[in-house]
């Protein structure tokens, strides 16, 4: 019994989580005269809502005709989605690979090896890595304006790729790496560079797939550098440009919406297990 | 944890660090000392040296101090709600259900899908004619303009709450996992109720893991300007006008001292909340045994 009574308040909540996608799939499936009627509360301005009698929008789940119409306006008709998903994908890639090299080996100085200031510098990265974006994003601005980098793709590139984070979660990883493997390896003669390439990278592939999944969440969903960094609207990722689709086009948002939430609802549903696992290394104290 | 020393492997380390010390100069410590200086003087090219005068002039700018009442206001309110949501949440969770993994993927839904993908069902949901006032005037409720007004605020802390209470149950149903359940067995033969058991067992247990979603909570809670920038522009209500959005103009306007200075008070202000709560955090683990 008071298991139903659970499933019953987890099914409930379950629901709030998920029902804004949920409305946003299904929606892009109608017509845009059908998403015009249903929205018409929203747009008709004050005066003709009072003539018409229609004051408030009802949620409408289910399309009066399952339509492909929003999907084709933007994948065929209306190119500029195409390149501004393509934007996204130009400002995530290069973070994620670039961040996953440089942060791997940081954190493998930083976990295996004994130096001096190891302590002080990482908690330099650590204090970097808490900072909000407001303030990073000035030093990156400074040195992206002296550089004159203002208005391209590497002056958010290059400060993604060497965010603290990557170091910081690559690191918890790496502890876990038990030290006897390692002092095996030093004893047959290894090199540190071998026992970085040969033995901790392939046993840390999940820490490296949750880095990857974690970075891809955040990068895509960039609002901040580009709004600072990117003056040309042709050139901003879709995370900055699918609020400002005008109205008349909501249809054609939902169906972009969905496009682009696609890639990582599948990752939630599929690499679960590294997101999960992700998570739970920024909470472990090392 | 702490390892014995390999060797003494500075020359090694260094070239393993050489990328990322090199990037993270370049982009993050350099810029930033160059800004420690911005913040003194009155003007970036060839300005003379002013001391402190800038952040006097912060901190007497009537929109600085607004909107940094309202970036603390939020956090002081959104980080306890979410806590105290996500770990109800874990302790649901935390026990063999059907569906369990279903719940679970469901509640870090939100947590990946794109700020931008679902304002369009906030605005639907939170305009004046939208369908939250369609069902309170069911009700005979007049309706509210929840995004033009003093409501803005609670509007921005239901998204917040939205989107992060999974990430922090991710940490706390861990952080319960490893909690040794011989520990509520032997409560439950000695007599302890269920709330008994809750503050002497699962609240003590827990406190490393609430330190670090406490750090996390606060983090995360500067980044709903995401949230209120596209539900809202660069100019919203003032409810949740906030410090991102000081900053943010003073970028478009290239104010270099208001910007530098901002952002140094910004940076001191969690390096002390961090060490303070690192050091707190210490001393409670270290009574805990």
């Amino acid at each position: 019994m008071k298991k139903v009574i659970f499933v019953a308040l987890l099914t409930a909540i379950a629901a709030l989580f998920i029902f804004p996608l949920a409305l946003t799939v299904t929606n892009s499936f109608m017509s845009e005269g059908e998403i015009t009627a249903n929205y018409a509360a929203l747009t008709g301005g004050d005066d003709t809502i009072a003539d018409a009698g229609i004051s408030y929008v009802k949620l409408k789940w289910i399309p009066e005709l399952v339509t492909l119409s929003q999907y084709y306006s933007v994948l065929i008709q209306k190119p500029q989605f195409l390149f501004l998903f393509w934007n996204s994908a130009l400002l995530t890639l290069p973070i994620i690979a670039g961040q996953i090299a440089v942060a791997s080996l940081a954190a493998y100085a930083f976990s295996q090896l004994r130096f001096r200031g190891r302590e002080p510098l990482f908690f330099l990265y650590i204090v970097t890595m808490l900072m909000p974006y407001q303030v990073t994003l000035v030093p990156n601005f400074i040195i992206a304006d002296r550089l004159g980098l203002m208005g391209s793709y590497a002056s958010i590139i290059f400060p993604g790729i060497f965010g603290a984070f990557g170091v910081f979660l690559l690191r918890q990883f790496m502890l876990t790496v038990p030290y006897s493997y390692i002092e095996a390896a030093r004893a047959d003669g290894a090199g540190h560079l071998y026992i970085f390439t040969r033995i901790v990278l392939p046993m840390c592939s999940s820490g490296l797939a949750a880095l990857a999944i974690l970075l891809f969440i955040d990068n895509w969903n960039m609002v901040e550098q580009p709004l600072v960094f990117l003056s040309d609207p042709h050139k901003q990722p879709l995370s900055v440009y699918l609020s400002a689709i005008g109205e008349g086009e909501r249809g054609l948002a939902f169906a972009a919406s969905t496009l682009y939430m696609l890639p990582l609802v599948l990752v939630a549903l599929y690499a679960e297990r590294y997101l999960v696992e992700g998570i739970q290394l920024t909470g472990i104290k090392g | 944890m702490r390892r014995k020393p390999l060797t003494r492997d500075s020359l090694t380390a260094s070239m393993f660090l050489l990328p990322s010390q090199a990037g993270f100069a370049l982009f993050f410590l350099i810029p930033f000392a160059m800004g420690a200086w911005y913040s003194l003087v009155d003007s970036p090219i060839q300005g003379s040296f002013v001391g402190l005068a800038n952040y006097r002039e912060l901190l007497g700018n009537a929109i600085f101090r607004h909107a940094a009442t309202n970036t603390l206001l939020f956090t002081a309110i959104s980080v306890p709600l979410n806590m105290l949501l996500s770990l109800v949440l874990a302790m649901l969770l935390n026990r063999s259900l059907p569906f369990r993994n279903g719940f679970r993927i469901a509640c870090l839904i939100p947590l990946v899908v794109p700020v931008a993908c679902v304002v369009l069902v906030w605005q639907t949901l939170f305009d004046q004619h939208g369908t939250l006032n369609g069902w309170l005037a069911a009700f005979g409720v007049a309706p509210t303009d929840w995004m033009e007004s003093g409501a803005a605020f609670w509007v921005v802390m239901i998204v917040y709450l939205w989107k992060n209470v999974g990430y922090n149950m991710v940490l706390f149903l861990a952080g319960l996992q490893s909690i040794p359940t011989d520990y509520y067995e032997a409560a439950s033969i000695d007599g302890a109720g269920a709330f008994r058991k809750l503050r002497s067992i699962t609240l003590v247990y827990l406190t490393p893991t609430t330190f670090f979603v406490f750090i996390m909570s606060i983090v995360n809670s500067f980044k709903v300007f995401r949230e209120t920038y596209l539900l809202a522009g660069s100019y919203p209500d003032s409810s949740i006008y906030m410090l991102q959005h000081y900053m943010n103009n003073m970028f478009a306007s290239l104010d270099y001292q208001k910007l530098t200075s901002a952002a140094f008070l910004m940076a001191v202000v969690i390096v002390v909340l961090v060490f303070v709560l690192f050091r707190v955090e210490r001393r409670i683990s270290k009574s805990l045994g």
